[in-house]
């Protein structure tokens, strides 16, 4: 707890993680070009948890993988930490995934011959650790996200929230600066997707990790520091949480 | 309990993965194929009968003029025909190696195609291409040797069958052992090729695979 308010003084300080400038992603269809991003500058500081809200298709998806390094925008630029990642060869972009970012997919995207654990430990095996403390971790992790007892299931045996906790047990597992959770809750029924919201928050809070979410679920709404909105390629606006009024009739 | 500590990076410096988990690799490829078991052994059948055909001809080719010329001198027999026809057998052989080849191609690039989202998720996790390109190439190459090794011994019986069916059990004690190690050793090495050529591909392809691949959601 005295980390965690540490952390939140980090918080204060408004430390840029991520910063995008004047960010453009253009897809050819045939002769059309069509524009996914219109240009998109935003900051995102150190120990936020970000929402990016938008209905399909308006870019949303475009920004957050920009955001994650994971798609190389037409023009501008996006900085994580401070590197440009756009100046960094593949062996550099392969390590800024492995220890700087934690991904967490709609549909969990766990590797499905390995266990529960050797899921946690993957990252930190590619990551240069050793197996065995990296089961240690992993094992240390798993416990966190309360499947201390599943830890040597196959992914086939576990449920749609069990799995996602392993997926976020698995995105902690390298000690990341950002987590990016790419519709967390998509695949959940109600309940469970509260719950799995609720673990982002407690880990995003006692960590200090930055995260950032692409969604529709308005139960993100209410845990987000702030809330990014996009349409049409553009950032329509960015709320902070206690100016959200959730209008039923605007909720996108 | 947390570590949040190890968060305070942010010095702007990237550093560089060092470390590339060779005995990792195995283990993945080896789970990956128990997982595909029926395709692994369909693969495997027709590995198994490329290079069962392969040693057979070669050994047939060895035995045959050794027993027959023995056998004749001992004037049991007469000749059974003509001499193999030897180019058509080349042609029979190349045949069956590459279809091989592509069979074992097709069946790599079904697998990289279905695993596209596991790929693209390894990349994420940060994987680097020579992981991917290891993982699929080690893939082919344990079902290369497996498959060869069982041909391999499948041949060999086939060769001694033929032979004893051919020329009675006399031809048993004629048989030139002598030359079988090394005919087993460059089918071993002719199968773990091929294998290897066709894994080039398809390793290439789930290497070079973007880890956004991993978010597709369509299955």
């Amino acid at each position: 707890m005295v980390m965690a308010a540490k952390t939140a003084g980090a918080v204060a300080g408004r430390e840029e993680i991520v910063r995008t400038i004047d960010v453009v992603k253009e897809y050819r269809m045939g002769d059309q070009t069509l524009k996914a991003l219109k240009g998109v500058s935003v900051t995102i500081y150190r120990g936020e948890y970000i929402s990016i809200m938008g209905p399909s298709g308006s870019g949303k998806s475009t920004l957050f993988n920009a955001i994650g390094g994971l798609d190389k925008p037409s023009s501008g630029k996006v900085f994580i930490d401070e590197v440009d990642v756009a100046q960094l060869d593949a062996l550099e972009l392969a390590w800024l995934r492995c220890r700087k970012i934690g991904y967490i997919f709609q549909t969990f995207n766990l590797i499905p011959v390995m266990t529960a654990l050797e899921n946690v430990a993957l990252p930190m095996i590619f990551g240069g650790m050793l197996e065995a403390d990296a089961r240690d971790k992993a094992k240390a992790i798993l416990e966190r996200v309360e499947l201390g007892h599943r830890i040597d299931n196959k992914p086939s045996q576990l449920s749609g929230g069990q799995q996602q906790r392993v997926a976020i047990a698995r995105a902690f597992a390298n000690d990341p600066a950002i987590i990016l959770a790419d519709e967390p809750t998509g695949n959940l029924d109600l309940n469970t997707g509260k719950a799995i919201i609720a673990l982002l928050k407690e880990m995003n809070q006692e960590r200090g990790v930055t995260v950032i979410s692409a969604t529709h679920d308005l139960k993100m709404l209410d845990i987000s520091d702030r809330i990014f909105w996009i349409r049409d390629g553009e950032v329509e606006k960015i709320q902070r949480r206690d100016e959200v009024t959730i209008d039923a009739g605007e909720m996108h | 309990m947390s570590k949040s500590g190890s968060n305070a990076v942010g010095s702007g410096q990237v550093q560089r993965q060092v470390q590339l988990p060779l005995s990792k690799a195995v283990e993945i490829a080896l789970k990956s194929m128990r997982v595909r078991m029926g395709r692994s052994i369909l693969t495997l059948i027709t590995i198994v009968m490329a290079m069962a055909f392969l040693t057979e001809v070669w050994l047939s080719n060895r035995f045959g003029p050794v027993i027959r010329t023995e056998l004749l001198a001992k004037a049991h027999l007469k000749a059974h025909g003509p001499p193999v026809d030897g180019s058509r057998l080349v042609w029979l052989i190349s045949l069956s190696l590459l279809v091989c080849l592509v069979g074992i191609s097709n069946a790599m690039l079904m697998s990289v195609m279905e695993r596209f989202r596991e790929i693209g998720t390894m990349k994420c996790l940060g994987a680097l291409d020579s992981f991917i390109l290891k993982l699929f190439v080690l893939e082919s190459i344990f079902l290369g040797v497996a498959g060869t090794i069982c041909g391999i011994v499948l041949g060999v019986v086939l060769a001694v069958g033929i032979m004893v069916a051919r020329y009675s059990t006399a031809a048993w004690p004629l048989i030139p052992w002598g030359g079988v190690p090394w005919i087993c050793l460059a089918a071993l090495g002719i199968g773990t090729a091929i294998t290897a050529a066709a894994a080039m591909y398809p390793a290439w392809k789930a290497a070079r695979m973007e880890p956004i691949a991993a978010m597709r959601v369509e299955v």
